[in-house]
């Protein structure tokens, strides 16, 4: 394999770790650190592909906005839509402190 | 009589409609060989053999009664397990949904039931359909029927495998870049991905949402035809269903004529790269159409080169965002971080996706996540949405003069487990010949069409049609597989090494 052009370090990677919500032990941020260069170099070919006056296509059919009406219609009773949570109470999901950090 | 497991789908609805059969005898016979097979192959993660004997069992009476029903009612059927399925657990092949039973069905599941069709289990799969070769489920490989020290394909590997073995005569896969296809041409089975927004992805957990598609995997055409039939159709719960008709597909597969077809070679989908056993079969196939009166022609899709990068940076991109829904707050596994009291709703979520996630999923994430953050994301994200517009025009410049388009489906057949575990690049390029339908919403048909020479493995021909077309596919495979079945003196399939069978 040629050897990576795309600049990505390990801070980089631990900084997208962050961001993507997910903690990553040492030794896998070494192994991603390793295999995303590579990764990259290998797609970033398509900033060749195409110029300013190509349109970008974000989906393979074009979607319009569907709008339905407002309406009441059935849904999941409280104890289905809880049935599947980690921790609930009182008909809520229960989950860990979100503020007063800092 | 014949053995049961051994029948087509249509097969077994002709003999329930005949009442030479009965709908819990398919079943239970088909529950017996996952018990006497599946702990070689591991085709499933779930098996539902009292839900599907129930539903058999009422199959069975509403014939009784004279109810008119489905053409495949009682026929059982095999789903991979990224689709919802109401009180039967639901894990994606990962750690992150285990135990998981969805409250609601997806509509594929939906029309499934309301046709009549007993649904065995579910079946084994990359996690979160992230992979070419059904290694990174959570829950073990599945292992290939032909040759079970090798990998079946991916991300469906668990539904064609099931298909192979004949644990399941008919099974629902889904296709973000050929998980349909790539592991039908492995296994030696026909998989379809219809026409993007042609069959209901709601309850189908998402990968990539612009290029996931359910579809069948089967043994014949005809069978594909027939499920993609009860499956496919507008769906007021997705709103990117396509609300016109279903291509008459099953009539195509009847039908099952190339004369006067206008079949393009896609000139960048073979050759250099692509297996030596893999092209001949082609080759033969190939010179079969143009015998039955096909009109065969090389055609060249120059932005090919540019498809696989741009879908390596599309899907994870979209994967990135989809699954930041597993944030252990309402559903999935939830992990505190070790070593903290009182951990704040952040420290919980990254904990728990470290523990749920595995590799290949983490690396699509964090692959995603750079692609589409500031400063890189018109180079990486912003530019491969270009290179779908111009594979979409050169798709439709091509489809100007052909009907249908038609490649090898893999570059190669079934390699070792483990071999590409630790080289994703090797892997990601095996599926160099299925991506572009999924990057420009066009439908795609893989048909077995014979054994490599070197290996003895099976190898696929990818049909290609454009949007909406998905009966020129039915026509063109049906017609091919007639040919081929005369040539061999019958299905491909029976030519699978007998399994070990537990007793």
């Amino acid at each position: 394999m040629s050897e990576p052009v795309t600049g990505i370090s390990r801070d980089d990677v631990v900084h997208l770790a962050g961001l993507a919500r997910i903690d990553l032990s040492e030794a896998e941020l070494d192994h991603l650190a390793a295999e995303l260069p590579a990764i990259l170099d290998h797609v970033a070919s398509v900033q060749q592909a195409a110029g300013d006056d190509v349109p970008a296509m974000s989906h393979p059919v074009p979607v319009d906005n569907v709008f339905r009406e407002d309406v009441v219609r059935p849904s999941l009773a409280p104890e289905e839509a809880l049935a599947a949570a980690p921790a609930s109470d009182q008909q809520r999901f229960l989950v860990p402190k979100i503020l007063g950090e800092d | 009589m014949t053995d049961l497991t051994r029948k087509t789908a249509d097969e077994l609805a002709q003999s329930l409609a005949a009442g030479d059969v009965s709908s819990v005898e398919v079943t239970q016979a088909l529950v017996d060989r996952i018990g006497a097979v599946d702990g070689e192959i591991h085709a499933y993660l779930h098996v539902d053999a009292e839900g599907a004997l129930a539903s058999a069992a009422d199959v069975d009476a509403r014939r009784a009664k004279g109810e008119q029903l489905s053409y495949l009612a009682g026929v059982p059927i095999a789903v991979k397990d990224v689709l919802a399925t109401k009180g039967v657990p639901t894990t994606c092949g990962s750690k992150i949904l285990e135990g998981w039973i969805p409250p609601y069905d997806a509509t594929v599941t939906a029309r499934i039931k309301a046709a009549g069709l007993p649904i065995l289990g579910k079946t084994n799969m990359d996690e979160f359909a992230m992979g070419s070769s059904t290694e990174h489920s959570a829950y073990g490989p599945t292992r290939n029927p032909w040759d079970t020290t090798r990998i079946p394909g991916g991300s469906g590997g668990g539904s064609a495998a099931a298909v192979a073995a004949f644990e399941a005569p008919l099974a629902i896969g889904t296709d973000t870049g050929g998980s349909i296809r790539q592991p039908g041409a492995l296994t030696g089975t026909v998989g379809v991905k219809p026409t993007y927004g042609g069959v209901s992805r709601y309850g189908l957990v998402a990968m990539a949402s612009s290029l996931d598609q359910a579809g069948p995997v089967t043994r014949t055409v005809l069978d594909a035809a027939l499920l993609h039939e009860l499956i496919a159709g507008h769906d007021p719960m997705d709103s990117t269903s396509i609300p016109d008709a279903v291509p008459p597909v099953v009539a195509a597969a009847r039908r099952a004529d190339v004369q006067g077809l206008r079949i393009g070679i896609v000139k960048e989908l073979g050759g250099e790269g692509f297996q030596p056993g893999v092209q001949t079969r082609f080759d033969e196939a190939v010179a079969l159409l143009t015998a039955a009166g096909a009109e065969v022609v090389e055609v060249s899709i120059p932005s090919l080169e540019y498809a696989l990068g741009a879908y390596y940076l599309v899907m994870p991109s979209e994967a990135s965002s989809n699954l930041a829904k597993f944030d252990a707050m309402r559903y999935g596994v939830r992990v505190p971080p070790a070593g903290v009291d009182d951990p704040s709703a952040e420290q919980v979520m990254a904990s728990s996706r470290e523990a749920g996630f595995g590799d290949e999923v983490k690396r699509r994430i964090i692959l995603g996540t750079y692609a589409l953050s500031s400063g890189y994301y018109d180079a990486y994200y912003g530019s491969a949405q270009k290179v779908r517009t111009i594979l979409s025009r050169d798709f439709a410049k091509a489809f100007a003069d052909v009907d249908v388009l038609v490649s090898p489906t893999s570059p190669t057949t079934a390699y070792p487990l483990g071999e590409k575990l630790d080289d994703p690049l090797a892997m990601y390029l095996g599926d160099v010949a299925t991506i572009p339908a999924n990057l420009v919403g066009i439908p795609g048909l893989s048909l077995p069409v014979g054994l490599a020479d070197e290996d003895g493995l099976p190898v696929g021909l990818q049909f290609l049609a454009p949007q909406k077309a998905d009966d020129r596919l039915y026509n063109a495979a049906a017609a091919l597989e007639r040919m081929l079945e005369e040539k061999w003196g019958g299905a491909l399939l029976s030519r699978a090494p007998e399994l070990e069978v537990a007793r």
